[in-house]
């Protein structure tokens, strides 16, 4: 009798600590999650679910009820002609950056992961540098590189006697998304050329040494052997930049240029600000944040199907 | 084909052609990667000089050196353009997000990485799919919920904003981190009777070091620098953080020209960049490597 009392007490004692386990292990990991979750929904969830609900709302001024208006947003935008300029200007910048950057990105870490040379400690720690500076400071510093009269650009250019090239870079219709977008490039070239160094030291070196031994030249060397080894990494880093370009272009155009002249540098996500904070047309600025959204996640996805490798 | 006749016909002045050859090579890429070293160092080591030029000076040549060193500019950087305010503002804010983020994330990366629960697939994709949007998709829904909740003009919510936005990227590559150390070690601690917070605090935490040192390295980049959110968000002068006063000035000087403290001002942001980057430069692009590569 008093043998089965005690197995029945330590049975018992024993449900009780596991239960009391259970329990703890739970409370853990609700406490663990809900504050990060909490503020992850406030500030990143909830905002997103909020573009993609209000894009269908008219809703001009902070204090107003937002109304029900369907997909007019979206067909104004089309009819919005500074919008299709902006979505333009935002297009050839997402085509003239990813290429630029990741071609010089490409070259410089092939030198300098296979040259050898003594120094590429050095190179590697300067192109990398302006990828950790403010894009407010780069852009002031830009702005006076392309100054018209003090700037660096146009003295150098009268320094080597191409005076009739001497322009307001940024003034001029023509050349102003170019100076931007040679900005963006080395703002961020260094960033990727440190990610394909990485990936072409995890190459094996053999591949290398039995091409040069077959006769193969650095140069044929680059394009059978680095760049098919590094696809994967380009893929990825393709994507990468695309999202680049949209972030970086607002905060260069606001400070730059604020989007002239006469809206030749608007990009869609300047425009989409100033509809919001100058306008007040918060639904019409969610609306065109989705197509500007949805654009650059077809685009990620075209490149991604473009650059597909049949396996085999 | 010629090389391989040339070859053929003189073995050994072959060798001295190659070498030379690989001679001239080198130098020319070391051409070319000094012309673009110049090219990136140039505008950095112009706007160091020109924090020292008077405006005389400015306008005279972007080559010229400073005739003195010029501390006026650094002065009325901190006087007039209230440089010290901003930059009281942004170390504070920093400071706050970077607490934020991690109070937040290494206890929810832990728990993804670690703990089978029901929902654990679901909210690892949650976290995933916040990598693809970016701050300035959402700036104009947040400044609405901020509006709605009285949180704007506020230094602690811009901080709560900074800490939500680097989350996902945190808790990625946390998650990545964690899952390699070894299980052995908390069911060690959770036989000594560690409890499940002390194994996190006490055993995680310091095995998770140089995850979390790369969170805090890359964090610190993205905080400092940030412009859009604080530019919308905060509203008093005083509250500021120093790229969105840097902007201003800018704007200001475009008309005004006391270009000097302007350039002074850039340098004072410049500073602490270049600190952390010299100080962490192996650790941040080796977790670049960490976080880029992975994916």
């Amino acid at each position: 009798m008093e043998m089965y009392r005690q197995v029945f007490l330590l049975d018992r004692e024993r449900m009780v600590t596991a239960m009391s386990t259970k329990m703890k292990r739970t409370g853990f990991i609700l406490a663990c999650l809900i504050p990060g979750l909490a503020l992850f929904s406030l500030f990143r969830i909830y905002p997103t679910l909020q573009i993609f609900h209000k894009s269908f709302f008219m809703w001009s001024a902070i204090g107003d009820e937002p109304k029900f208006i369907g997909f007019k947003n979206f067909v104004d935008m089309f009819q919005d002609e500074v919008f299709l300029l902006s979505l333009r200007n935002t297009g050839i910048l997402m085509l003239i950056v990813p290429v630029l950057t990741l071609a010089i990105a490409l070259i410089n870490a092939s030198i300098l992961s296979k040259s050898k040379l003594r120094e590429s400690g050095f190179y590697r720690t300067v192109f990398f540098f302006p990828s950790i500076l403010s894009f407010v400071v780069i852009a002031i510093l830009w702005s006076f590189i392309y100054h018209p009269s003090i700037g660096f650009l146009n003295a150098s250019m009268e320094l080597i006697g191409l005076d009739e090239f001497v322009m307001p870079w940024l003034g001029h219709e023509k050349t102003v998304l170019w100076a931007l977008a040679v900005t963006m490039v080395w703002q961020a070239a260094g960033y990727y050329m440190v990610m394909y160094i990485a990936g072409i030291d995890g190459i094996s070196p053999e591949y290398y040494e039995a091409a040069s031994l077959d006769g193969a030249s650095r140069i044929q060397q680059f394009f059978s052997i680095t760049i098919p080894m590094l696809w994967e990494i380009i893929r990825v880093t393709i994507i990468f930049i695309i999202n680049g370009v949209i972030s970086i272009s607002f905060i260069l155009v606001s400070i730059m240029t604020a989007g002239g002249p006469n809206r030749h540098s608007e990009v869609a996500i300047t425009y989409l600000y100033g509809q919001a904070f100058k306008n007040g047309n918060f639904g019409y600025a969610m609306a065109i944040g989705v197509v500007v959204f949805i654009i650059s996640l077809l685009l990620a996805l075209l490149s991604n199907r473009l650059t597909e490798r049949e396996a085999s | 084909m010629s090389g391989m006749q040339f070859t053929a016909a003189s073995s050994g002045t072959a060798h001295t052609n190659t070498s030379l050859k690989s001679r001239i090579g080198r130098l020319l890429l070391r051409v070319i990667l000094l012309a673009q070293s110049l090219f990136v160092i140039y505008p950095l080591v112009w706007n160091v000089l020109a924090s020292f030029k008077t405006n005389k000076e400015v306008l005279l040549s972007p080559w010229s050196l400073p005739g003195s060193l010029n501390w006026d500019n650094f002065v009325r950087a901190f006087t007039t353009a209230k440089m010290g305010d901003y930059m009281f503002n942004s170390v504070m804010v920093v400071a706050l997000s970077m607490a934020i983020t991690l109070a937040v994330v290494v206890p929810t990366a832990y728990v993804l990485a670690r703990m089978k629960f029901p929902g654990r697939k679901f909210l690892t994709n949650v976290y995933m799919a916040g990598l693809f949007i970016q701050g300035v998709y959402v700036v104009v829904p947040i400044f609405l919920v901020m509006n709605d909740l009285h949180m704007l003009d506020n230094r602690f919510w811009l901080s709560a904003v900074y800490a939500a936005g680097s989350m996902a990227f945190s808790v990625y590559l946390l998650i990545g981190f964690l899952k390699s150390i070894p299980r052995e070690y908390e069911e060690a601690a959770m036989i000594d009777g560690c409890g499940y917070f002390g194994t996190l605090f006490r055993i995680i935490v310091p095995m998770a070091r140089p995850g979390i040192i790369t969170v805090v390295i890359f964090s610190f980049f993205d905080f400092w620098n940030e412009y859009v959110l604080a530019m919308t968000f905060i509203s008093s002068e005083h509250k500021k953080t120093i790229p969105v006063g840097l902007s201003n000035l800018f704007e200001i000087q475009r008309y005004a020209t006391d270009w000097g403290s302007l350039f002074a001002g850039l340098v004072l942001v410049l500073i602490p960049t270049i600190v952390v980057y010299s100080l962490l430069q192996k650790k941040l692009t080796e977790g670049m490597m960490l976080g880029g590569l992975k994916g």
